[in-house]
């Protein structure tokens, strides 16, 4: 197959699962006439039809809880989300209904709710959102954070399949900024499954989306000094793959954790704590976290290139580690 | 509030001596006594948490159910379990739902306000005022298309049509049910209060019916309190929307006698003259009197129903009573779903 852009890799899996099974379709604010506000689902309306592309007024809460509904009547829906800063909008039904109905009725909602996040695109306030940290107190509801075009095409397919309702997060830096040549065959990746995106021994940085190409710079100016880095791409949030992240501090015993949701309360914070409940005694120097800096994601590239984190910030914890 | 209309759907009255509205009577019975067993049971501290009966609705509940036929859906909020006795759903389970128990219909993890039972019909009592609305519009939406024509029916009282949710509701179900794409009967429990606040005081607009005009759903108010009006109104509407694929909205005008909720014993909201003055049109006398003036049902005939309601309910208390605690493991189950093509949980890992 060509090269494939991320987004490509999206409208892809979305293409093929409903080409594949009927039950799945997709419902979201112009998803369908419009092509999606980033063309993600162009083309679908022509092949599936208004009754499988649906358009629908600006309403998160209907459209996340007619996806559970349909979901409830043995449906696979998925949920586009125009930015997904507006799933607060929807918050309630997808962690109260659609997160709970398996606990409570032992009948799960599948449905995938996604849409783009991320910052780095001068999106300003509303529209720069990385979300999960806000989903992963909430049991019932899986999340997965792809940061490749294999990825991003593997989890939308194993987000569609699951049972269980998912919250597929995409980068909207990575739309069309990341290409790679992806496997004529149907593939999936397993939600839950880390992936060791390079191998090293001195230091571990576990990170997920668009931050694993500030891993890559970071791991490639460390090379130059003889540091060898393994890069820890996450890929799921929930359930998130403990034993990978283990083994590689044991093994290295100096971590990093990076994202690109601010600090305070972001997930890092949860895998740090993992770190020290379960391999404190691997540890040769303290977990560092890299993250946004606890604002609101500012419109003017310049302050928000000095939210967000980047290679020197990594650089900069990764010698201290070192030094340690 | 707006005056009611009255139903006189011939069909109905030359029906009214059919055998089966003494069984509605009998099962409107069962639930007044079923609703008070729970009263007794939370105030002896068997029931925990949050308690809403369906005292004096008892009609709503009875009449529209009794329009539907298999494979349809029903939705609701917090005050359901009459929506459930309706249904069918075993009484014995529905009480050790309440009481928390492992055989409840829910396992004894949702409690009186989250009763689930599919298999009769039942997707759901929701603790949340009106999320539950986009549930049941997209569940109709999937009915269509899976082929069906079966219908779903939404109940909600007249606090939910205050909350976000039912209005995205109400309009993507309006704008599917120009393609016939959203066979759905919505039915406002209006009973006068958003727990103590009245229509009056909550609704902009109180003529409750007319507010879904706005998305383009036709509606109409019917005494909630006769259930020869409820049925009639929803043997029609059930048949329409069936038919047709689009919404309707019924406001079933009604009035609950006892408390919001069990902890709601001194009522500051409202008068006793105003309590009293309603239980004048209690929906079991009124349903009574006619069965007995039409069609000689006798005094005794109405004992033996009580007795064999009151006898049935403590049969459920008991039940529940008796059942086991959920087992322990079922802390962990169905957290996530695991019968999937590819869930890959932590749990399956270790």
């Amino acid at each position: 197959m060509p090269e494939t852009t991320y987004i490509d890799a999206i409208t892809q899996a979305m293409s093929e699962e409903m080409a594949r099974d009927e039950r799945v379709f997709l419902i979201g604010e112009d998803v369908g006439a419009y092509g999606g506000a980033f063309k993600t689902s162009y083309g679908l309306l022509d092949k599936f039809g208004a009754e499988r592309v649906i358009d629908t007024p600006i309403s998160e809460i209907a459209i996340i809880g007619a996806a559970s509904g349909a979901a409830l009547m043995g449906m696979r829906p998925i949920a586009e989300m125009q930015f997904l800063d507006f799933i607060t909008c929807g918050y309630d039904i997808l962690v109260n209904f659609a997160a709970m109905n398996s606990y409570l009725f032992g009948r799960a909602c599948p449905i995938v709710v996604r849409g783009p996040a991320g910052g780095g695109t001068h999106g300003g306030p509303y529209h720069s959102i990385n979300p999960e940290a806000m989903f992963l107190n909430r049991p019932g509801l899986k999340i997965v954070a792809p940061g490749t075009a294999y990825d991003a095409k593997g989890l939308l397919k194993a987000a569609i399949r699951d049972d269980n309702p998912v919250l597929y997060i995409e980068h909207k830096y990575l739309y069309r900024r990341i290409k790679e040549n992806l496997p004529d065959d149907d593939y999936i990746v397993p939600i839950g499954k880390a992936n060791v995106r390079r191998r090293g021994k001195d230091l571990t940085i576990i990170t997920w989306g668009a931050m694993l190409y500030v891993a890559d710079d970071a791991a490639d100016e460390l090379a130059k000094d003889n540091v060898s880095t393994e890069i820890i791409d996450l890929r799921s949030i929930v359930p998130f793959d403990e034993d990978a992240i283990l083994e590689s501090v044991a093994k290295t015993n100096r971590v990093i954790i990076l994202h690109e949701a601010p600090l305070t309360g972001g997930a890092g914070a949860e895998f740090a704590a993992r770190i020290a409940e379960k391999a404190f005694d691997y540890l040769d120097a303290p977990i560092k976290r890299i993250a946004a800096l606890d604002v609101p994601t500012p419109y003017s590239p310049p302050l928000e290139a000095a939210a967000l984190p980047d290679k020197t910030r990594v650089l900069q914890a990764a010698r201290e580690l070192l030094a340690y | 509030m707006a005056k009611a209309k009255k139903e006189s759907d011939s069909a109905v009255l030359d029906a009214a001596c059919a055998p089966e509205w003494t069984e509605i009577l009998k099962q409107m019975i069962f639930i007044r006594r079923f609703e008070e067993a729970t009263e007794r049971e939370f105030r002896k501290g068997k029931i925990g948490g949050y308690l809403h009966v369906y005292i004096g609705q008892e009609a709503v509940a009875s009449g529209i159910v009794g329009a539907l036929q298999k494979g349809d859906a029903v939705f609701c909020g917090y005050r359901d379990h009459a929506q459930a006795l309706s249904l069918g759903s075993d009484p014995n389970r529905v009480m050790a739902e309440l009481f928390g128990k492992g055989t409840g219909v829910s396992k004894g993890k949702g409690g009186s306000m989250h009763l689930f039972d599919v298999e009769h019909g039942l997707y759901g009592g929701y603790g949340i005022v009106g999320g539950h609305l986009t549930l049941a519009a997209g569940a109709a939406y999937a009915k269509r298309y899976q082929g069906s024509d079966s219908v779903v029916v939404c109940y909600f009282g007249d606090g939910a049509m205050n909350i976000g949710s039912f209005h995205e509701a109400m309009n993507m179900a309006g704008l599917w049910g120009h393609q016939g794409m959203c066979p759905i009967v919505f039915v406002i429990e209006n009973n006068g209060y958003a727990m103590g606040t009245s229509v009056e005081r909550h609704s902009a607009l109180t003529d409750l019916a007319a507010r879904v005009r706005a998305y383009d759903i036709a509606g109409e108010k019917v005494d909630g309190q006769d259930i020869f009006a409820v049925r009639g109104v929803a043997d029609r509407v059930v048949r329409q929307v069936r038919e047709t694929g689009k919404p309707y909205c019924i406001e079933a005008v009604t009035y609950r006698f006892s408390g919001h909720g069990a902890a709601d014993i001194l009522q500051p909201y409202r008068t006793k003259e105003e309590v009293e003055q309603h239980r004048h049109r209690d929906p079991i006398n009124i349903l009574r009197k006619r069965l007995g003036e039409v069609c000689g049902l006798t005094d005794d005939d109405v004992k033996a129903m009580d007795e064999w309601a009151i006898e049935r309910a403590a049969n459920a208390v008991k039940f529940a009573e008796e059942s086991s605690q959920p087992a322990p493991d079922e802390l962990f189950a169905d957290v996530v779903a695991e019968h999937g093509p590819r869930p890959v949980s932590e749990d399956e890992r270790e």
